[in-house]
């Protein structure tokens, strides 16, 4: 009796493992930040029931994506790093690069401020505040679109604070929600995606100290891995999704994903 | 004292030729020539680390000579041998399963009771053999080996640091194998008990047989200076 | 927040939350897939380990010891480079499956299991050897001996196999790669909770993880308690 329910027990796992495989599947390698803001929640179901595909996300930095991307491991990249993007597609891993949507970076930090840089209009100057009062600053620390973002305001600043690596400059070497567990715990200031941070729910008294400046604008791309690169890619299924992305009703559906009445990414696909 | 029998089955003979060990570079049994013709109890006898137990593993093929052989005569083909070991070694199973893992022949249940019987250990033939006292787990060692029904049957100080009343029905039952002409060779520092059981003794020392004789001159007159120290009583260094 | 988890952790459990028991069920059946398969290889790897002799034997328990303490992130990306499109097992498109989750598990805990039933098997060996010998029982015999007295010791190995797989990160994020609805386990969620900073919701799993975990180790204290009664624990 007991074996009987063992054989079945085996039989219905391996059942389910190879029912996995079914039709049309693609996978994206993406960003963090459209995951866990909820984005793909909120927009895949309706890409699925238009396209008839079902799309499995593996949410990684933006360079890890792109690594793996380049080994052939999705169909899709969706990602935060133009330059890189472009090397991407300029290599032959990927078909080509299209806009997708954009929202912003912010810096976030604790209520009391200790650098001083609430209502900076500046992103670089804030951040040489940062630096000149050695207020704790958490970097991403991982290759990763917001990471390269953060590094490129460090060089308009002038300022190069990986010598204060372990000091008050930290690099958490970690995805963006926990390098803002981490900027909670020891009231560090850090830089995050808008989507990010008006999602994240363990927000202390933490507040956006700057925003708006024009360095902080934050564009996604989408960009077909080549199938000549990579024969396993699902380019007909790949495609016909970036098709949907870019398309009127996909980029409606983007912008009405709302988080407490905000809206998180602005499409804008050409 | 050599007893004769009447029966009509021959005497098993263990013949050692010539016996070396060597353990961990040094000799620890050196050229031992034996014949051990004698019917019933052929005793071992002789102070700690003598070699008693290694001899015994020897003749039982636990342990391989560096050098000499061992031979067994007076039966059709080499004979059935069991063990009894110092620390009884029992199976975690209850006590009639491990009369039953023995069991090659597939003997019938009530044979089994009256082999457990024997070592009054019926009523406990479903405890866990583990559970039981010393004493209860040598008697149980001693059935299962008989429930093999040896030619030869091996004993390694089977009764040491055991209540009286085991001690007792562990030397009843070796006295009636005995008398079903089963061979036995048995280790012992207990020298009244060695007076009691034996045939005939081999007096060991240092991995050297000093003495091989029939029990009753061995105890009444020993030849060796050694032997007449441990007989007294006396530590043999 | 110790409460607000809590109270997050019976809200998902009583409100049968479909998505908790998806989740649930998959950490499950891929660690049961896991833990068969590690038992079909460990078992026999561990037997032959204590009972056979041959040269090398103490390398390969010393290897097998060592493979216990294997961080899991670098079987993961062993596994990752393994299964990659690019690699050389990338053809079979096993990347982020529940396959490649069993695959990393099958390495994590098969050493454990190997080393544990080496261990166990070893003891009785050195007990039992003398008198298997005495007995003249056949090798198969003797084996089948050592597996039933050694069960309650083995199952131990085998749920102790179930509890470093079930409760593992690092390798079934990197191979599965948390994908909603077909990679993510119990473990993988938590992580994504945290990241998304919703730390109630991840505590409030861990404690549907940590209650999962206390159901085996009550099963773990049942069967020592029938061991002991044997002898055999």
């Amino acid at each position: 009796m007991r074996h009987k329910i063992i054989r079945k027990l085996c039989f219905a796992a391996l059942c389910s493992f190879s029912s996995l495989s079914f039709a049309d599947s693609i996978i994206v390698q993406s960003t963090t930040s459209t995951k866990n803001s909820g984005l793909y929640d909120y927009i895949l179901p309706k890409a699925s029931t238009d396209t008839g595909i079902k799309v499995n996300v593996v949410a990684v930095g933006t360079g890890q994506a792109i690594k793996n991307a380049q080994r052939c491991d999705g169909d899709i990249l969706l990602v935060h790093a133009k330059t890189s993007e472009e090397t991407f597609v300029a290599q032959g891993f990927g078909i080509e690069r299209f806009d997708l949507m954009y929202n912003d970076f912010i810096i976030v930090g604790p209520a009391h401020d200790p650098a001083s840089i609430k209502g900076s209009s500046e992103a670089s100057e804030a951040l040489r505040q940062i630096a000149s009062t050695e207020a704790i600053f958490a970097s991403r620390g991982d290759d990763s679109g917001t990471h390269k973002a953060e590094l490129r305001l460090w060089r308009d600043s002038m300022i190069d604070p990986t010598e204060a690596s372990g000091q008050w400059y930290r690099e958490t070497g970690s995805g963006m929600g926990a390098t803002l567990n981490i900027a909670v715990g020891m009231n560090a200031y850090a830089l995050t995606d808008r989507a990010t941070w008006t999602k994240f729910g363990n927000k202390g008294d933490f507040q956006i100290h700057v925003e708006g400046d024009q360095k902080l604008f934050n564009q996604y791309g989408v960009i077909l891995v080549n199938p000549k690169k990579c024969p396993n890619v699902n380019a007909v299924a790949g495609q016909k999704l970036i098709d949907w992305l870019l398309s009127k009703t996909g980029q409606a559906a983007i912008a009405s994903y709302q988080v407490n009445g905000n809206q998180l990414f602005y499409p804008n696909a050409r | 004292m050599r007893e004769t029998r009447d029966s009509g089955k021959p005497n098993l003979q263990i013949s050692v030729n010539n016996l070396c060990l060597d353990m961990l570079g040094s000799r620890v049994l050196d050229q031992i020539d034996l014949t051990i013709d004698q019917p019933g109890v052929t005793m071992i006898l002789g102070p700690n680390g003598a070699g008693k137990s290694l001899l015994l593993k020897c003749i039982h093929g636990l342990l391989s000579p560096t050098q000499g052989s061992i031979g067994f005569n007076g039966l059709n083909g080499n004979p059935k041998q069991a063990m009894v070991f110092q620390k009884p070694v029992l199976l975690r199973r209850s006590v009639m399963d491990n009369m039953r893992f023995a069991d090659q022949d597939r003997q019938t249940q009530s044979e089994l009771e009256q082999a457990l019987d024997s070592v009054q250990l019926l009523e406990k033939r479903e405890h866990p053999a583990t559970q039981l006292s010393g004493g209860e787990q040598q008697r149980l060692a001693l059935a299962r080996a008989l429930l093999t029904k040896p030619d030869l049957l091996l004993l390694d100080e089977p009764t040491a640091s055991l209540d009286p009343a085991s001690v007792l029905i562990i030397e009843k039952l070796i006295q009636q194998a005995t008398r079903q002409h089963i061979k036995s060779i048995f280790i012992s520092h207990d020298i009244g008990q060695a007076r009691r059981l034996s045939a005939d003794v081999i007096f060991l020392n240092r991995g050297l047989v000093i003495e091989y004789s029939d029990a009753a001159p061995f105890f009444f007159a020993p030849h060796s200076n050694e032997a007449k120290a441990f007989l007294s009583g006396e530590i043999v260094l | 927040m110790l409460t607000e988890a809590f109270s997050e952790a019976f809200r998902l459990i009583l409100s049968a939350d479909a998505d908790l028991f998806e989740i649930l069920w998959l950490s499950v059946q891929v660690s049961l897939t896991a833990l068969l398969v590690s038992i079909v290889l460990g078992l026999p790897i561990g037997t032959t380990l204590a009972i056979a002799n041959f040269p090398g034997k103490n390398v390969c328990i010393t290897v097998i010891n060592s493979l216990m303490g294997m961080p899991p992130v670098v079987v993961g990306l062993l596994v990752y480079l393994a299964l990659s499109r690019s690699g050389p097992f990338g053809v079979f498109g096993l990347l982020y499956t529940p396959s490649a989750m069993v695959i990393a598990q099958v390495l994590l805990i098969t050493p454990i299991i190997a080393a544990l039933t080496c261990q166990v098997m070893d003891d009785l060996h050195k007990e039992y050897r003398d008198l298997f010998f005495s007995l003249s029982i056949p090798l198969n015999k003797a084996v089948a001996a050592y597996l039933w007295d050694a069960r309650y010791s083995l199952i131990t190995a085998v749920l102790a196999g179930f509890g470093r797989a079930i409760s593992e990160v690092g390798a079934v994020m990197i191979v599965g790669g948390n994908i909603d609805h077909l990679t993510r386990v119990m473990t993988t969620a938590i992580a994504l909770e945290t990241s998304r900073g919703e730390l109630s919701v991840a505590l409030g799993l861990g404690i549907v993880l940590l209650a999962l975990a206390l159901s085996v180790n009550g099963l773990v204290t049942t069967v020592r308690s029938r061991a002991r009664y044997y002898g055999c624990a």
